[in-house]
């Protein structure tokens, strides 16, 4: 049921770009309205999501202890799980990020005759790895479209992406990985009852949408050979706020261009805002140091307590009973 | 009144397939053995607890009071506004299910809602309903869902089918932690007067009396007597503590629960010998007898009332600072919370070892030192004489509590006060130690009678590992720094792996410990025969 939902929503954006071209030859709203509204949604979208997290103080510092903690001289602290200062913040933050650090460790519990195993299981990390650099490749070999002189960085990681100098134009590699990346990830959501018993509309659309994006970019580069001139006079006008509609790029940009357009004004609205709130996770990006340095809780109030004089007026004569010291003979 | 406990083979065997209804039309089916009783108005009363009344989860009518709703939705206002913890946690998850297998409820019950991200997904689906544009839109088809009886029962439910390990955490790639999630529900609980009466009593007694049991002043002192004497009839030694002693240097607080039951009081010996040994210039305190905090199951709040006497106390009875002993959530407190609550604690000195002469330099803010660390120093400076044989009878293992281990990361030195207190030493595997390490199963005040299914459930990863050792190299001890811990994994042992006892690391530091002037000792505390001293027992007796 979600899975068809979800497949169908996208199946329809595909149709409603498809049908707006052809019959309704809405091509400034397809080609420029809409690009330019997404844009805006996803900035001011992130923007304002991200400004709502933090404006939720962080009243107690609770990392997530994962190593030794710092004590004495004599004892190896893990400085990067179990950090004590900001450089091992920082750390633990980039290898959260750039590496998926806890992701890595995951693991996966088996029953066998009521004996319980945990063995390493890096499918999901190695993944998700791979669709979010493939991703970053791609996103990152776009630029060039938007730029009159391609920086050589562009050039660079375009050659890496496609050094198995396989077919014309080259094939590249993120193109690929992206595909079966995703494509993983769909399938595990279908065929593990446990995650696909969690999985929600949400989780569907984004990985729908996402495959749908590579597929129709897939297309225009290797099949339909979208006229490329075209392409980026279109792109260097939309970043010139100068748009011009380009000739001879036929429907299918157009429709891997709308579904963009429809990741980004969906992105401040789901869940995959985890790209923004994995920076301000207090679990991962505070220092085990509350017991060195003060934390201060900004709406720290008095509360009602229990003083000592109330317990010595309810127990004084046990006290002095047994040879207790007390404060008021 | 209470269920039978199923047997051991029984309750191994779990289901672990999902059923085919969707979670969120699926009301949870309250199961006898599962679930602890709701709490009395007494005890609510006693620390002014909104809507108390005596009510009973097992009927239809939980006598909530009128307009709950309205109480719980401006209850989770409330908090997302203070807890960003709360606020990114309602959003960022995207269901991977990385955490799903992590969780020790889920492992022993195969129960979906025990999944730490489908436990946090039924407060998160009320989150959405209310509290987001998609989800007041869409409703359903953004997995959003209205907040009716049968949710707030299930919230009940499965919140207290969570004892806040944070295991899910370590595994969560944005370090979602469920541990927060189950808080903040249980303080939205808390708010129509749902706790459990475990929890509530507690509270209860640790707010007037001090302590969790309720043991009054005079209690402590005797019971503390018994002691003394065991200590006097294993060791010929005179060990004479004080209580409420002003001037005293340092503040000893520990769990209650170690003055009172087996095998807690073992590891209370173990202080109290290893302190008369050290010549401590330290005291008790009737007042601040407990270190452990039941109201942090409840609310923060309530945690900062309860917390309130430490600091109180080291400040009237002037020590220079706080040595605290074994326990698993008082010490995830000390280190994440107290300072934030009470502090600025500056009318203590920087903690530094009389003994040493070390200083505590990762407890200069809180003045407050863990009796591991402590030990450890003392036995790192040579200033122990400890005799690891007479552990010998012992094939130890060590349970990494998950406060200490997942809220602190007090790992290593606990292993280093055992290896040199015992000879025989073995770790369980490594994916149930450290910061990997499976909770008791019966943790955040689930340790009750009628919960029993649930806690030897729970207790299923823990006992396995245990029992793996037990196996593999004849382990027969299983060791740990928690008064919780030494409570529950007795019965979980008992059940479990019958072979196995449980014991606090003070107690095998006070075995191991040679005492000036004692004589020759044949039994543990314990009263089992020494190895070699098997065949003395008769002459001496
Ligand atoms: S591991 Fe984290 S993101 Fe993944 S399902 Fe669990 S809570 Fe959600
Ligand atoms: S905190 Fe522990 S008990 Fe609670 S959901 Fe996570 S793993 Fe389970």
């Amino acid at each position: 049921m979600k899975i068809i939902f979800s497949f169908f929503t996208v199946v329809l954006l595909v149709l409603l770009a498809f049908l707006g071209l052809k019959i309704a030859n809405l091509y400034y709203l397809f080609g420029v309205i809409i690009p330019y509204a997404a844009l805006a949604i996803f900035i001011i979208g992130f923007v304002y999501r991200v400004m709502k997290w933090a404006s939720s103080p962080v009243p107690f510092r609770i990392p997530t202890t994962c190593g030794q903690q710092k004590s004495f001289p004599w004892i190896k602290q893990n400085k990067i799980e179990n950090p004590s200062s900001t450089w091992g913040v920082i750390i633990r933050m980039l290898l959260e990020v750039l590496a998926f650090r806890s992701l890595f460790r995951n693991t996966k519990t088996e029953s066998r005759d009521g004996k319980l195993s945990y063995g390493s299981d890096k499918w999901l990390w190695m993944a998700g790895l791979a669709f979010h650099w493939s991703f970053l490749v791609i996103l990152i070999r776009h630029f060039r479209f938007f730029a009159a002189d391609v920086p050589s960085v562009i050039h660079l990681i375009e050659s890496l992406d496609s050094f198995l100098q396989i077919g014309v134009p080259l094939l590249y590699m993120t193109d690929i990985v992206l595909v079966a990346a995703v494509t993983f990830l769909f399938i595990r959501r279908v065929v593990i009852p446990q995650v696909n018993y969690i999985s929600l509309i949400a989780d569907y659309i984004p990985l729908f949408l996402i495959l749908g994006i590579a597929i129709s970019g897939i297309l225009m580069r290797y099949l339909f050979k979208v006229h490329l001139v075209g392409v980026k006079n279109f792109a260097i006008g939309l970043i010139n706020f100068n748009p011009v509609i380009p000739e001879g790029v036929g429907v299918i940009f157009y429709i891997h261009l709308f579904l963009i357009s429809s990741l980004f004004a969906y992105f401040p609205f789901s869940k995959l805002m985890h790209a923004g709130g994995v920076f301000l996770s207090p679990t991962r990006n505070l220092a085990n140091n509350s017991r060195m340095k003060r934390h201060v809780n900004p709406w720290d109030y008095p509360v009602k307590v229990h003083t000592y004089e109330e317990y010595e007026d309810d127990f004084r004569e046990k006290m002095k009973n047994v040879g207790i010291p007390v404060e008021k003979e | 009144m209470a269920t039978k406990l199923p047997k051991p083979d029984e309750l191994s065997r779990i289901d672990y397939t999902p059923p085919k209804k969707c979670w969120m039309d699926t009301p949870a089916e309250l199961k006898p053995g599962m679930y602890c009783w709701g709490a009395k108005a007494k005890n609510l009363n006693v620390v002014g607890f909104p809507n108390a009344r005596d009510w009973s989860p097992a009927e239809e009518d939980w006598k909530l009071p009128k307009e709950w709703e309205g109480t719980v939705l401006e209850g989770i206002h409330d908090r997302l506004s203070k807890y960003r913890s709360f606020r990114l946690f309602m959003d960022v998850c995207v269901r991977c299910g990385a955490c799903a297998d992590k969780c020790h409820f889920y492992i022993g019950t195969g129960d979906p809602k025990n999944m730490p991200v489908l436990r946090a997904e039924l407060l998160r689906s009320v989150y959405r309903k209310y509290f987001t544009v998609p989800g007041k839109l869409f409703g359903g088809l953004a997995g959003a869902r209205e907040l009716t009886t049968e949710v707030l029962k299930e919230w009940w439910y499965y919140f207290f089918q969570c004892t806040e390990c944070r295991r899910c955490s370590v595994f969560c790639p944005y370090g979602i932690d469920t541990a927060e999630v189950t808080m903040m529900g249980r303080e939205l609980l808390n708010l129509l007067g749902l706790n459990i009466d475990w929890i509530a009593g507690p509270v209860a007694n640790c707010y007037k009396k001090g302590n969790h049991l309720g043991l009054e002043p005079h209690t402590i002192k005797s019971s503390m007597e018994f002691f003394l004497d065991d200590i006097d009839t294993l060791t010929g030694v005179k060990v004479e503590p004080t209580f409420n002693r002003k001037g005293a240097e340092i503040l000893f607080v520990t769990p209650s629960v170690d003055l009172f039951a087996d095998p807690g009081t073992y590891t209370a010996m173990g202080y109290l010998m290893l302190f008369h040994e050290l010549g401590l210039d330290y005291t008790w305190s009737t007042y601040a007898s407990e270190g452990g905090n039941f109201g942090v199951f409840t609310s923060n709040e309530m945690a900062k009332r309860l917390h309130y006497k430490i600091y109180a106390e080291a400040k009237r009875l002037g020590v220079k600072y706080i040595i605290g002993g074994e326990c698993g959530h008082m010490w995830r407190l000390v280190n994440q919370y107290l300072d934030t609550w009470h502090g600025p604690a500056d009318f203590m000195e920087e903690p530094v070892s009389p003994i040493t002469g070390t200083k505590f330099e990762n407890a200069k803010s809180t003045k407050m030192v863990h009796v591991i660390e402590f030990t450890a120093d003392l036995i790192k400076n040579g200033k122990l004489k400890l005799d690891p044989t007479r552990n010998d009878h012992l094939n130890v293992t060590y349970h990494d509590s998950c406060n200490t281990a997942r809220g602190m990361g007090l790992l290593d030195e606990p292993r280093y006060v055992l290896k040199n207190s015992c000879s025989n030493f073995h770790e369980m595997p490594e994916n149930t130690i450290r910061e990997q390490t499976f909770c008791c199963g019966s943790g955040t005040g689930l340790n009750a009678s009628e919960n029993m299914e649930l806690r030897m459930r729970g207790g299923i990863p823990r006992a396995n590992a245990v029992k793996h050792v037990h196996e593999k190299y004849g382990v027969n001890m299983l060791t740990n720094i928690c008064a919780i811990d030494r409570a529950t994994l007795k019965a979980s042992m008992d059940y479990w792996v019958p072979d196995v006892s449980v014991a606090g690391v003070h107690e095998l530091v006070g075995n191991a410990l040679i005492m000036t002037g004692e004589k020759e000792r044949t039994t543990d505390m314990r009263g089992e025969p020494l190895p070699g001293k098997e065949g003395d027992e008769n002459e001496t007796v």
